[in-house]
């Protein structure tokens, strides 16, 4: 947390630092302490280690999130069949039961590390810290970890990933956006995928999906593919190529990079205290506010 | 349902606080719930008993403090309470909005007593 800067003052909760101040005595001797800190502050330390690791290996390093069956596991596998002799890849798979889609991962050439998570609908950054033990990152360039299908939980934990990818898939409709802010608002990219599906579900409209996500005052980018046709899929290529070639000129630089839209522990870890300085790395302006 | 994950998180960080301070009892926890957090208040608190059994923070009092949805207009400057699904600025209705509040996940502040529980407070008289 930050006691100088402000970074961490919202008009919300202003009132608590002001006044009184940051340390005042209530009746019946007891102690006020304020805090100010993010709940996920432990999730968010370990998360910034995970992004230190990968910087210094030189990954890029990407969160896909979804509801379950929009198609991560299968836009990874195309993925993989363009892009496997260009960029070594490695996926970290995040289920809460089998080793399905690491199966399906390996199959295709590509290292690949199930992590079950049991009863956690999510990934947290200590799961995917264990996960990397596992793994050889000196050389890997792309490292995909596919969350655990859901709208909802994925969004609140940082990974210590660059960006975060929301797919959006045609059969689940076009309003998602809408119905989970949360999730879409922390999108660096949105998928919009099984587009070979439109021509069956001709309620759903693209221009609304982006609509919906233009009122979440995201000015993300949204691309449109096939994982099944194979359709569109150079945006999507082109994209990675050119976030794997940012990435590296960062790492050029000693800076480092956040997803866009940041959960709250971001903000106030960015501003921790001198003796977590260590191992954070420098962030580039491009990491800030979106 | 991520909301036991996060009341173990809050449980360990009011823990480590109350150790700081060589608190015996946590009495209150304050924390800051904005609708864009993605932590929903209700959910919290209904997990919260399964946290806190056994701990300092046994019979504290959790407050939720909710954070409105605030953007601020990066066109015209505009400042707009809002929903958390439509961050448009209500002055111009530009989307390219920056969030002033709505996404917290705070613990605001904790209350804390030198003495332990009670049970223990009546064993002493
Ligand atoms: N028509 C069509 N089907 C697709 C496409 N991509 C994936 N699917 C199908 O959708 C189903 C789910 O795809 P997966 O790739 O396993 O989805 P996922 O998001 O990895 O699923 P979970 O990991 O279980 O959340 C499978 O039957 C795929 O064959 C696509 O582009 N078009
Ligand atoms: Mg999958
Ligand atoms: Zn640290
Ligand atoms: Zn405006």
């Amino acid at each position: 947390m930050c006691d100088t800067c402000g970074c961490n003052i919202t008009p919300g909760n202003e009132h608590l630092v002001r006044g009184d101040g940051r340390l005042a005595k209530t009746d019946e001797g007891r102690e006020a302490v304020t805090v100010l800190q993010s709940l996920l502050s432990e999730n968010d330390h370990q998360a910034a280690h995970n992004r230190t690791h990968f910087d210094s290996h030189g990954v890029f390093a990407v969160n896909l999130m979804s509801s379950p069956g929009a198609g991560k596991t299968a836009l990874l596998e195309a993925t993989i069949e363009s892009l496997g002799d260009a960029y070594r890849i490695a996926v970290i798979e995040g289920d809460l039961e089998t080793e399905n889609d690491a199966e399906r991962i390996r199959a295709c050439g590509v290292e690949a590390i199930q992590i079950a998570t049991g009863s956690a609908c999510h990934l947290d950054a200590h799961m995917v810290h264990t996960a990397l033990h596992q793994l050889d990152l000196d050389p890997v360039d792309i490292l995909f970890i596919e969350n655990v299908g859901n709208l909802v939980c994925p969004a609140s934990f940082d990974l210590g990933q660059h960006r975060n990818i929301t797919l959006l898939s045609v059969p689940e409709g076009d309003d998602k956006p809408a119905k989970y802010p949360v999730m879409f608002r922390a999108a660096d990219l949105v998928l919009l995928t099984k587009t070979d599906l439109l021509p069956y579900l001709s309620d759903f409209r693209p221009e609304r999906a982006e609509r919906c996500l233009r009122e979440l005052a995201s000015e993300s980018p949204l691309l449109s593919l096939s994982s099944a046709s194979g359709e569109a899929m150079e945006d999507w290529l082109t994209w990675l190529r050119t976030e794997v070639a940012a990435q590296r000129e960062r790492i050029r630089q000693g800076a480092t990079l956040r997803p866009a839209i940041q959960p709250d522990g971001m903000r106030l870890h960015s501003a921790a205290p001198a003796t977590h300085a260590h191992a954070h790395g420098v962030v580039n302006a491009t990491g800030g506010e979106g | 349902m991520h909301e036991l994950s996060v009341c173990i998180a809050l449980m360990q960080q009011v823990e480590r606080i109350a150790q700081e301070h060589d608190a015996g009892r946590v009495d209150r926890i304050v924390l800051q719930l904005g609708p864009l957090s993605g932590v929903e208040a209700p959910l919290l608190e209904h997990a919260w008993p399964l946290a806190c059994t056994g701990t300092l923070a046994e019979a504290a009092e959790l407050l939720i403090e909710a954070a409105p949805v605030k953007v601020e207009c990066t066109q015209c400057g505009a400042v707009s309470e809002v929903v958390p699904n439509r961050l448009l600025c209500a002055s111009c209705g530009d989307f390219r909005t920056r969030l002033l509040s709505g996404d917290e996940m705070l613990l605001a502040s904790l209350e804390l007593s030198r003495m332990k529980t009670q049970a223990v407070q009546q064993q002493c008289v």
